[in-house]
């Protein structure tokens, strides 16, 4: 009974927005048959809720109530906000690709001089460009999950790039979905990483909000493909504005010997989803996909992952650390499948948090479903406060309260952002964290 | 004015009482032995001056360069120079020892009002106090006491007692867990810091480290408070008798 009426409370508007949103939507026929259905698949289910399993932690009904309607281009004035905003986050040596409200912004972004088989277009051009063999790959995620096929049915805009066989690309890129602070709404984006065979890159993922952006949503979906012999080095930073909502996901296609280092580390929104999906679609390849939440407050960060071996020869970590302050609360949820045949998989997987209040919660659910006689699976979690004998010897020898809190919380994440192979990748974690322990006081 | 001055210091772990009435006044330049039997509250006490927070002070005081102690955080009370070298250094991995030594330093010189020290000052000056104690270079690269062993734990806390020129150093059970060559390294270790400006306080089991740190003064505790006070003599006295007289004395 409730639930029929949360659905009818938040189902009834978004329907509306996606009636008036269509319009502007890009792709026509075929695409917008498939943004109708992925509509129609989401508006069935509604926002997902607590007796969901999937989301029995973040209950997207209880925690965000409705979608809110679709951001509307922006102006100059919030480019200009948006650029601010920017300037505060800005990486050094990086190729930068920035999407204000959803939308993507040429004139903020460095679209010149692109590296010999590097091609960037964004999805608007991808999906306007009429009938195109990249289309059926930036719309083959799984819509069953509501919050993918609500990202599939009002994606407006995002970036497609495709390296092609055997580059190297010696330039990292930055994409920056910025939210330019006007009335609260939501940005729906959806992108499309391909890697060719025996190419290689890196790509730096950074969430913000302008200074006067308050409770917006940001919507992200990505898809990545990494080809044989590739290699992908992945780093998300999630740094939104303390009342904004991210809900994004990712799914990511192996194929044979080809390798993803990937690092996700939440420190802003005030509620945080990230669903990532790997596949290994080929032999020998392997993941790491390490994460870090630093949050406070009331904030709610949640990382779901599932990684499926559906062929022999893979391995997969995942290393994951929380650090809960206050009333926040943190959520992994790891699922491990490995399919019939897919022997010799060696997956192990470790999620530890640290609680820094009585009121902190960390939800960590490791899952392993093994369907094949001859792997290496194990898991482990672990939740627990600062070893009061540490922080004495600490203090013992001069350091506040805050210091000595400080040095151990950085030596327990330490062990996941150490995983990062990239060594300009790993200090950009190192300062994101440091820069959560400063405004920690 | 005495460097150290506990008052009639009454102490409680959770429900028990541990100490009853402790006192004893420490001047600068001097070595004080306490002894006594486990459990008659010798560490309870080094921890109580040290500042950890699980001990209840129920009465008395403890003056340090006159000001009340007490009142004081323990990070505070390392800056003004109050140093404890733990029976069991705590190992803290994924926090690098020159990293720690860095920010320990600078916080104590910090909270002094005094300059931090640059990366090249501090570096060579961990390096000489390093040499100086035999501790090699490789063990600064690790995570604090991480794998080290007991000799090792022990060279570490002396090699930071050197480095923050601390004016009170309370040596707690020091010589647990060493054999004699390591015993003698960290003793060598403690004697190069004794100083006109500074004062010790050697807390032990057994006579044998005082073979290798001469005290001053050497007082007996038993059952939470002291006893029996005298000088180096006294030691080798309990040596040949034992706790069991001021036991019973208690």
């Amino acid at each position: 009974m409730n639930v029929a009426l949360a659905k009818t409370e938040t189902g009834r508007p978004l329907s509306d927005s996606f009636a008036v949103a269509r319009d502007r939507l890009p792709g026509a026929g075929k695409i917008a048959d498939i943004r109708q259905r992925a509509f129609e698949a989401y508006e069935r289910a509604g926002l997902p809720h607590r007796r969901i399993e999937d989301w029995k932690y973040t209950d997207l009904r209880a925690l965000m109530r409705e979608v809110l309607p679709l951001a509307p281009l922006p102006d100059a004035a919030g480019l200009s906000r948006a650029g601010a905003a920017l300037k505060l986050h800005a990486i050094k040596g990086v190729r930068r690709l920035v999407l204000v409200d959803g939308v993507f912004a040429p004139k903020l972004s460095d679209t010149g001089g692109t590296e010999k088989g590097l091609t960037i277009r964004s999805l608007s051009k991808v999906l306007e460009a009429g009938n195109n063999p990249l289309q059926a790959e930036l719309f083959a995620a799984d819509d069953s999950n509501p919050m993918v096929a609500l990202n599939s049915a009002m994606a407006t805009d995002g970036l497609v790039i495709e390296v092609a066989d055997g580059t190297r690309l010696t330039q990292p890129l930055h994409i920056v979905h910025v939210a330019s602070g006007g009335t609260p709404a939501a940005m729906f984006t959806r992108s499309l990483l391909r890697l060719g065979r025996d190419t290689g890159a890196t790509l730096i993922e950074s969430h913000i909000g302008a200074e006067s952006a308050k409770a917006y949503q940001a919507y992200n979906c990505l898809i990545v493909s990494i080809g044989d012999n590739a290699r992908l080095d992945h780093v998300r930073l999630i740094e939104d504005g303390r009342d904004a909502f991210n809900i994004s996901s990712a799914a990511v296609t192996l194929g044979a010997h080809a390798h993803l280092n990937a690092f996700g580390m939440t420190t802003g929104a005030n509620v945080s989803r990230y669903q990532i999906t790997i596949t290994f679609a080929g032999e020998g390849s392997r993941v790491e996909t390490n994460g870090v939440n630093l949050i406070n407050g009331r904030q709610h960060a949640d990382t779901t992952l599932f990684a499926d071996h559906a062929v022999p020869n893979c391995s997969s970590r995942e290393v994951f650390r929380a650090v809960v302050d206050d009333r926040a609360h943190s959520v992994f949820q790891g699922r491990i499948v490995v399919r019939p045949g897919a022997q010799k998989t060696d997956a192990k997987m470790m999620t530890r948090a640290l609680l820094l209040s009585d009121d902190a919660e960390a939800d960590n659910k490791p899952e392993l479903e093994i369907f094949a006689d001859d792997v290496t699976c194990g898991h482990g979690a672990t939740t627990g406060a600062l070893d009061k004998s540490l922080l004495f010897y600490l203090r013992a020898r001069g350091l506040s309260e805050k210091e000595a809190q400080a040095l151990l919380i950085q030596a327990f994440v330490g062990e996941a952002i150490e995983s990062i192979a990239n060594d300009d990748l790993r200090e950009l974690a190192i300062s994101a964290a440091q820069r959560w322990l400063e405004a920690r006081g | 004015m005495p460097l150290l001055e506990v008052k009639n210091l009454q102490v409680r772990v959770e429900d028990r009482e541990i100490l009853h009435g402790l006192s004893l006044t420490v001047n600068k330049g001097e070595v004080h032995a306490i002894m006594g039997p486990n459990g008659s509250g010798k560490s309870t006490l080094s921890h109580v001056i040290a500042g950890r927070p699980d001990y209840e002070v129920t009465g008395g005081q403890i003056l340090f360069k006159g000001e009340d102690l007490l009142e004081m955080a323990p990070d505070e009370r390392a800056a003004k120079g109050v140093f404890l070298a733990f029976q069991y250094p705590v190992e803290i991995p994924g926090v690098a020892t020159m990293n720690f030594l860095r920010t320990a330093l600078n916080a104590q010189r910090k909270a002094r009002g005094e300059s931090e020290f640059s990366t090249p000052d501090f570096l060579k000056k961990v390096r000489d106090v390093a040499k100086s104690l035999n501790v090699p270079q490789d063990m600064l690269k690790r995570g604090v006491n991480v794998g080290f062993s007991g000799g090792e734990k022990k060279r570490n806390e002396i090699l930071q007692m050197a480095l923050f020129e601390p004016s009170l150093c309370i040596l707690d059970e020091m010589d647990s867990g060493l054999d004699i060559d390591a015993l003698r390294i960290a003793a060598d270790g403690v004697n190069a810091l004794r100083s006109p400006d500074r004062a010790m306080v050697v807390i032990t089991h057994y006579q044998r480290l005082l073979n290798y740190i001469v005290p001053d003064f050497v007082h007996v505790m038993s059952k939470g408070r002291v006893v029996k006070s005298g000088d180096k003599e006294l030691a080798l006295e309990l040596e040949a008798s034992g706790y069991t007289q001021f036991e019973d004395a208690a």
